[in-house]
């Protein structure tokens, strides 16, 4: 017994010896319980964003001109104290003469059972297949799972559908900031002297400008009749005019203090060029590094683009965006009236909760002298 | 070098910053077609008055429109460094000046009550989260303070509103409450004031808080685990007495030097909050400016604003060389 123990041991030992960075970069990351939520919940909602029209019960420009602010549909599965297949009431929307608002009445007698996989309104999946097959929908009847807005459209399709702009649009501009961090960065530590000085001396000029009127003036001088794709590439551009500088200064530091290292030293000996040192030596030893700022840095954008969408100087309906969405509740009394149309705010901060735990948890795992 | 050669150092390299930005500004002014003059005489056209032409002459060599674009910012400079003046608003018809005065000392005294709400607040949370390490309490600050850095200031705002309308019937918009608009000074309309000016407030200070936590818990942690605690515990010094006497004064260096970095959000998520709660800041004159495409007004916010980040900056920066020895010599 004590013979095979101890082989049990040794192995697990090796095995942490043979691992590569990455392995123990992951092994320690899977001790990182909120950050494997995290990417659970950040994978469902790229997902969300990826299949929006087949997800959606709705297209978000459907609109029913009988139901305006109609409050979000309760979902039953008791009917008469048996447990049943989930269904919605019907409703009758009439005015109440004391308060003077709208009432939506459920109403008991119609009963709608949701139909999963149902044939409903036409769409085409990325602008290439048509079907018409949605996740859930109810015939005759109306589901509005986050209730309606102001022209009478399903918030939930819309949210969903607004996925794909709110939530890529951290990514693109993350790739454009990692382009321009790494090289201006990369060039700051590895040539040192007066590169060095001008780069960084203007980054520490455009951290001094506060981001969110900078980019406000910046995307206020967009012409307004621009089409959705080019107004997007450009606000990511703005996005990322300012994003690049927290990148740039990780990889000049590490740039600076690897350059030292006996084993960069080592490789320029045996006459490695300077590409091979770049790419071979140095990239390996801080790519953990630049994949952790990433990460804290997606949520600066996400929340850039709901804030410039929501004052109105960002995207443009008929775009969706989270931040758009939001443009309903600047309304006093539709926020108080309506309050589902403050919905998008949830899913906004969810994913900037998500993407600040994914980042934590890389940096615990990426950091080598760690606990 | 001693604390004089640092303070010059530190003057001289503030001013190629302030020169920089003002070239954005300027950029930012020129960057939607046409000058603002023309937009002006149209303006005023569309309401039905008459400028004379000699009064256009006049103004379009005031503020230099019928030059080159180089001259052009040069001579706003000038206008700004020899008479105060940034420009003219045409959508108030006012001198941009005048209208950015009133409105820059709130959002100033808003920016500094935020910070030091975050400080407070901050300092406090994370030298508890520090000295009770993996405890309950650490756990639930931690988190608080992720919530705290997911939720934008405007958020807030937008979330104070809506339950202060639905459950205490109370509109926190506006500097001030209805029944306080025409009263004149006095002490019930100040407090109605700063209770108008805490939402904001509390909306701002919440991410900066986040931030000052993990920044004094990560501090402080390093240095308690320093050999200097050890001896000290070792000798016998009281918990109190150790953790006071040098940890905590080494972790409030990190409160001073964060500045630079904390007023640029701080001064962001103003004008964003403000423009949520409607408080008559630069902030939702900005927004107007740019709708209007009112661009010295817009310009000149964005100057001023990332001027007094600058200077924000360098105070905390002479504060720190003054307090801590090591970063004037090193």
């Amino acid at each position: 017994m004590e013979e095979m123990y101890e082989k049990v041991e040794i192995s697990l030992e090796e095995k942490i010896y043979l691992a590569s960075q990455w392995q123990l970069i992951w092994w320690k990351f899977k001790r990182h319980k909120l950050a494997i939520i995290a990417l659970w919940i950040l994978g469902i909602l790229y997902f969300i964003a990826a299949f929006c029209e087949f997800l959606a019960p709705y297209t978000p420009e459907t609109s029913f001109d009988e139901h305006i602010f109609i409050p979000p549909t309760p979902i039953h599965i008791i009917d008469d104290g048996k447990l049943t297949r989930p269904f919605v009431y019907g409703f009758n929307v009439r005015m109440n003469f004391e308060t003077f608002l709208r009432e939506v009445v459920p109403d008991p007698e119609k009963k709608y059972p949701i139909r999963f996989f149902y044939r409903g309104e036409p769409y085409k999946l990325w602008g290439l297949f048509e079907s018409d097959i949605h996740l859930f929908g109810v015939e005759d009847g109306v589901i509005f799972l986050f209730g309606t807005d102001n022209l009478g459209r399903d918030i939930f399709s819309r949210i969903l559908y607004g996925a794909r702009i709110s939530l890529t649009i951290g990514l693109v501009g993350i790739a454009l900031s990692l382009i321009l961090g790494l090289l201006l960065g990369g060039l700051a530590g590895y040539l040192g002297g007066t590169v060095d000085e001008v780069i960084m001396r203007g980054v520490d000029f455009l951290v001094s400008i506060p981001t969110i009127p900078l980019w406000m003036s910046l995307s206020a001088a967009l012409p307004r009749n621009w089409p959705i794709t080019k107004t997007y590439f450009a606000i990511t551009i703005i996005l990322s005019a300012v994003g690049w500088c927290g990148l740039a200064r990780v990889t000049r530091g590490k740039f600076l203090s690897l350059k030292e290292e006996d084993f960069i030293t080592a490789a320029r000996l045996v006459g490695c060029s300077n590409l091979r040192i770049i790419f071979k030596h140095f990239l390996p030893s801080f790519l953990s590094y630049i994949i952790v700022s990433v990460t804290l840095s997606i949520p600066n954008m996400i929340l850039g683009e709901t804030a410039l969408s929501f004052l109105g100087l960002g995207l443009q309906p008929p775009a969706i965006s989270w931040g758009i969405l939001l443009q309903q509740a600047q309304d006093l009394n539709v926020m108080t009236n309506h309050p589902w149309v403050l919905i998008p705010c949830l899913f906004v901060f969810i994913t900037v909760l998500m993407f600040n735990f994914l980042g934590d948890g890389l940096r615990d795992a990426a950091d080598p002298y760690s606990r | 070098m001693s604390f004089k050669t640092y303070l010059i150092r530190r003057f001289l390299f503030m001013i190629p910053l302030l020169i920089l930005i003002s070239v954005v500004s300027f950029v930012i002014i020129q960057l939607p077609p046409g000058d603002f003059l023309t937009m002006y005489v149209l303006q005023l056209q569309s309401r039905g008055y008459k400028i004379a032409q000699e009064e256009v002459v006049r103004l379009r060599a005031r503020y230099g429109l019928d030059r080159p674009l180089y001259l052009q910012y040069f001579i706003w400079i000038w206008n700004i460094i020899r008479y105060g003046d940034l420009g003219r608003s045409f959508a108030y018809d006012k001198p941009v000046g005048e209208l950015i005065r009133e409105r820059i000392m709130l959002s100033s005294f808003i920016a500094i009550l935020s910070l030091l709400f975050s400080w407070g607040v901050g300092f406090f949370i994370g030298v508890y989260s520090a000295t009770h390490q993996y405890s309950f309490g650490d756990y639930f600050f931690t988190f608080l303070g992720f919530i705290g850095m997911s939720l934008p200031g405007f958020f807030i705002a937008l979330i104070v509103i809506f339950i202060s309308l639905t459950y205490f019937n109370y509109n926190p918009m506006g500097l001030f409450s209805y029944e306080y608009l025409s009263v004149s000074w006095n002490i019930w309309k100040f407090l109605d004031m700063m209770k108008h000016i805490m939402v904001a407030v509390l909306a701002l200070g919440i991410g900066g808080t986040a931030s000052i936590i993990r920044i004094i818990r990560g501090c402080l942690l390093d240095e308690l685990r320093k050999a200097y605690v050890i001896t000290a515990r070792a000798k016998g010094l009281s918990e109190r007495k150790l953790l006071f006497k040098y940890p905590i004064r080494m972790a409030i260096n990190p409160l001073l030097s964060t500045i630079g970095w904390l007023l640029p959000g701080i001064f962001s998520g103003e004008a964003l909050a403000s423009i949520v709660l409607n408080i008559p800041t630069t902030g939702p004159l900005f927004l107007e400016a740019l709708m209007a495409q009112d661009m010295f007004l817009a310009g000149s916010f964005l100057l001023i604003i990332s001027t007094l980040v600058i200077i924000g900056s360098l105070i905390s920066d002479i504060i720190l060389a003054w307090i801590d020895p090591r970063i004037r010599y090193g």
